[in-house]
């Protein structure tokens, strides 16, 4: 069967898997016994799984088998969930997340997860704790052996898998219940007599009480154990109820299933109590030892609901279908083609000046626009696509500066185009980091600060107007305003009268300056010299804007500012000999009109002057070597002014031919980018005009 | 034996050229192009086909030879390698044959001016017409084209 059909869908179901498994162990992480969380981490592994063996990644399917298996054991209570399990877990979906991505690029999903997988295995034999938390064994074993009853039933996985090899290899397997009589004056001799009687016959793989405590007839009237032996159940009977005083025999075989469910019933109700015990341990030991370890990120109130961000995910059935984001684009190319004919059917029905075509033709616009109303809306995905990947990064990088911090995301649902939601990743990553990292202060700090350990950064999104706000708030240190001027003097990014001027908000504001940064140390998350200049110019290129509000001690509030949608721009159409072009509208800053006396000459550069100072003048015709225009013959000339950052420079032009709305379209892979056109758009008569990248203008 | 493959036939001057039909997406007559400053010269500009705007380049000019003017038989065959479009400008294209790739022998050094790489090979069909096969990846390989991208202003 051909699998190429179904890569697709596997890809995006995995990654959908891959998330809901980020999500959920972060969840778990804050409330590790909720077992509820982890049947549905187990649910998505398993499928995972099954999708990965379907389609042949071998690695991919071994691997999601053995976390798995440990998922298993925590789910049937065999396991307590810690933070060394916690850390495998996340190392295995880092490599099955690689592993999805390696087969989105076409490769075969290959990975060497030796190591992950060795410890994996190590959790399910349950030696990890020998090396890793000795203190666990120890506080659980006591418990175990002071224990009452349903203990004894507890099966060690060896003991586990010998029962069930056993079975496989055609054995019978017997749990057998014995009751002594009461008057018996002798129990342990008669338990003796059981045990030899069946010794005889076939192996007695555990017995509850321990073979020792019956011998010193530590035990009141009943003893049972797990038994392996080629005989019939009633044979067993007879013999043991043929040894006197022995009140009552039950003998049970089991097949594969009963002795999972023998094993996960009884194992739970026994262990239930211990595994709580080993947590409490596990808590304090990991609290003393190193006070801020411990389950970082969500920090370790479960009762908050942390992951904001997943509405508990109820399994409410989507009434969405999956739509390559490439069809999308053709139905949008197709559109723009009726929006052209529109056009020109517009205009001929005012020509022909018939009243019934004029009606229809009208009836169409409107049709049409409420088409292309549709047809955008298509293209939004909630920021939730960008948003899931934050609380997973969050927890590891707190976790790596040893601080106790919540992520609490609002506003997930918020539709944006998206194109804009490819982009905006990155610097928001940036952000975060840089919250969490100069932001968020150490607990030691905060504590002595009177500020709760656990700092709190909010992430939000909403929708105002034709634009999308994302916060990043933290309730940190707050911008030291001294701290930046000083560092931006001796930078050389501004002279201390400068300094001494701004206002605060200016001051944040050099935060953005290229070649800022105030870390002191070079630490793992910043200070490796891409600063938020950065952050700011990505945000710019996008049409957006970023601002900060920050009180010292309070906290700092980066707030983003962006455009709804990427493939629709509002821009200046001009006009330079036959040839028209498009300049974003968001990079203007006015139009303007100079007469060839006020253009001077500076170092061979024209320059104009404008509001006080003198701004480059770029020739456009000259730069794109327009055939049939040259406005060195001209006595006025219009101009652009253009703004990157705070740096502003003119552009003249031929004509200005309005604003206008219009749709982007990339230039295709053919053409070599192109300095200073960043696309091209359709016009109304069908033809393609270029849009100039005002940026690349400014250096 | 070799496939039978059918193949678009266009002239450039007076020679036949011929690019699989699976390769070519479309063919439009002249349009208007807008002009795309800084790219190579044979590179005309772009165009918008029913919402997609697409390069065309010249083909007389990618192959060196000397360019002619548009008539009414000047054609754009809109090619498709990988995720590339690109549409040539050629004099005209009006036929479509059936060919068995064992006709397709190795291009002779020098055919019409044309650079070997840029030949798939040359397809004899009857007794008197010769049919030169295009390579489209050479044709449309962009890393000669790539050192353009560092341009300065």
């Amino acid at each position: 069967m051909d699998m190429n059909q179904y890569l697709n869908m596997f890809i995006d179901e995995s990654n959908d898997h891959l998330q809901s498994l980020n999500e959920k162990m972060l969840q778990l992480e804050s409330s590790p016994t909720d077992l509820g969380i982890v049947q549905v981490i187990f649910r998505s592994a398993h499928t995972l799984k099954g999708m990965a063996a379907t389609m042949g990644f071998e690695d991919l399917a071994s691997l999601t088998h053995q976390m798995e298996n440990v998922l298993d054991l925590v789910r049937n209570n065999k396991l307590a969930m810690q933070e060394f399990i916690f850390d495998t877990f996340f190392k295995g979906l880092d490599a099955l997340e690689s592993m999805v991505q390696n087969i989105t690029e076409g490769g075969d999903g290959k990975a060497d997860v030796s190591s992950i997988v060795a410890s994996l295995q190590s959790i399910v034999r349950g030696d990890f704790q020998k090396s890793h938390t000795d203190a666990v064994t120890e506080a659980v074993t006591p418990k175990k052996a002071a224990d009452s009853e349903s203990e004894g039933l507890v099966l060690d996985q060896f003991q586990y898998s010998v029962l069930e090899q056993s079975i496989s290899e055609g054995h019978r397997v017997y749990y057998i219940q014995v009751t002594i009589s009461s008057e018996s004056q002798l129990k342990a001799a008669r338990a003796f007599m059981v045990f030899n009687t069946l010794e005889n016959s076939g192996e007695i793989v555990k017995a509850y009480p321990s073979v020792q405590d019956i011998e010193q007839e530590k035990f009141e009237q009943n003893f049972s154990l797990y038994y392996i032996t080629q005989k019939e159940v009633g044979e067993l009977e007879k013999e043991i109820a043929g040894i006197s005083e022995i009140e009552s025999v039950s003998v049970v075989q089991l097949d594969q299933e009963s002795l999972k469910q023998m094993s996960e019933v009884k194992a739970g109700l026994a262990e239930t109590a211990a595994v709580q015990e080993a947590q409490v341990a596990v808590q304090q030991q990991t609290a003393a030892s190193q006070p801020q370890s411990p389950t970082a990120a969500s920090g370790a109130k479960p009762a908050d609901g942390k992951a904001q961000v997943a509405k508990p995910a109820a399994p409410t059935h989507n009434r969405t279908i999956r739509v390559d984001i490439e069809r999308l684009d053709v139905l949008m190319n197709l559109f723009s083609e009726l929006l052209i004919d529109r056009v020109r059917l517009e205009q001929l029905a005012s020509e022909a000046s018939n009243p019934a075509l004029t009606e229809t033709v009208e009836h169409m616009s409107r049709v049409s626009s409420d088409l292309q109303n549709v047809v955008l809306k298509l293209r939004m995905v909630p920021v939730d696509t960008v948003f899931n990947r934050f609380p997973r990064m969050v927890r590891d990088l707190a976790k790596s500066l040893d601080k106790k911090l919540d992520l609490v995301i609002t506003g997930a649902d918020t539709e944006m185009d998206r194109t804009v939601i490819d982009e905006i990743g990155d610097p928001l990553v940036h952000l975060l980091r840089n919250s969490v990292d100069h932001g968020i202060e150490s607990v030691e700090t905060r504590i002595a600060a009177g500020k709760p350990e656990t700092g709190t950064v909010h992430l939000r999104a909403f929708h105002s107007g034709n634009n999308v706000f994302i916060e990043i708030e933290d309730d940190g240190s707050g911008i030291n305003r001294e701290k930046v001027l000083k560092s931006a003097i001796s930078k050389g990014i501004m002279t201390e009268e400068q300094a001494a001027a701004m206002s605060d908000e200016e001051a944040h504001q050099v935060l953005f300056a290229p070649g800022f940064s105030t870390a002191e140390v070079i630490s793992d998350v910043s200070g490796r010299g891409v600063g938020l200049d950065v952050v700011k110019s990505k945000i710019t290129s996008l049409g957006g804007n970023v601002t900060i509000h920050s009180v010292l001690g309070k906290g700092t509030n980066f707030s983003v500012q962006l455009p709804l949608t990427l493939s629709i721009i509002a821009a200046m159409m001009i006009q330079i000999g036959s040839e028209k072009y498009a300049i974003p509208l968001s990079s203007i800053v006015e139009t303007a009109i100079v007469k060839r006396t006020q253009i001077r000459s500076v170092h061979g550069n024209k320059m104009i002057a404008f509001r006080e100072s003198h701004i480059p003048l770029i020739s456009l015709s000259q730069l794109f070597e327009v055939p049939d225009f040259n406005e060195d013959e001209e006595e006025e000339t219009e101009v652009v002014v253009i703004r990157k950052g705070d740096r502003l420079a003119a552009l003249s032009v031929q004509d200005f031919l309005g604003q206008s709305e219009i749709v982007l379209k990339n230039l295709g892979k053919y053409l070599p980018n192109i300095q200073g056109i960043s696309g091209a758009t359709i016009l109304g008569d069908g033809q393609v005009a270029l849009i100039i990248d005002p940026n690349v203008f400014i250096k | 034996m070799g496939e039978e493959i059918k193949v678009i036939v266009f002239k450039l001057g007076e020679e036949e050229y011929g690019v699989e039909v699976e390769k070519v997406q479309s063919i439009e007559r002249m349009v208007p192009i807008t002009r795309v400053p800084r790219t190579y010269d044979f590179v005309k500009g772009v165009f918008n086909m029913r919402g997609v705007v697409i390069p065309v380049i010249d083909l007389r000019g990618r192959f060196g030879l000397s360019e002619a003017e548009y008539t009414d038989q000047t054609r754009i065959i809109i090619v498709a390698v990988g995720e590339m479009q690109v549409g040539f400008i050629v004099d005209s294209a009006n036929d479509v044959i059936d060919l068995n790739t064992d006709n397709i022998e190795t291009p002779p050094e020098v055919v019409g001016g044309v650079k070997a790489k840029y030949l798939r090979g040359v397809a004899k069909i009857g007794e008197e017409r010769l049919l030169i096969m295009l390579n489209l990846s050479e044709v449309l390989n962009r890393s000669e084209m790539n050192q353009l991208e560092g341009l300065e202003d």
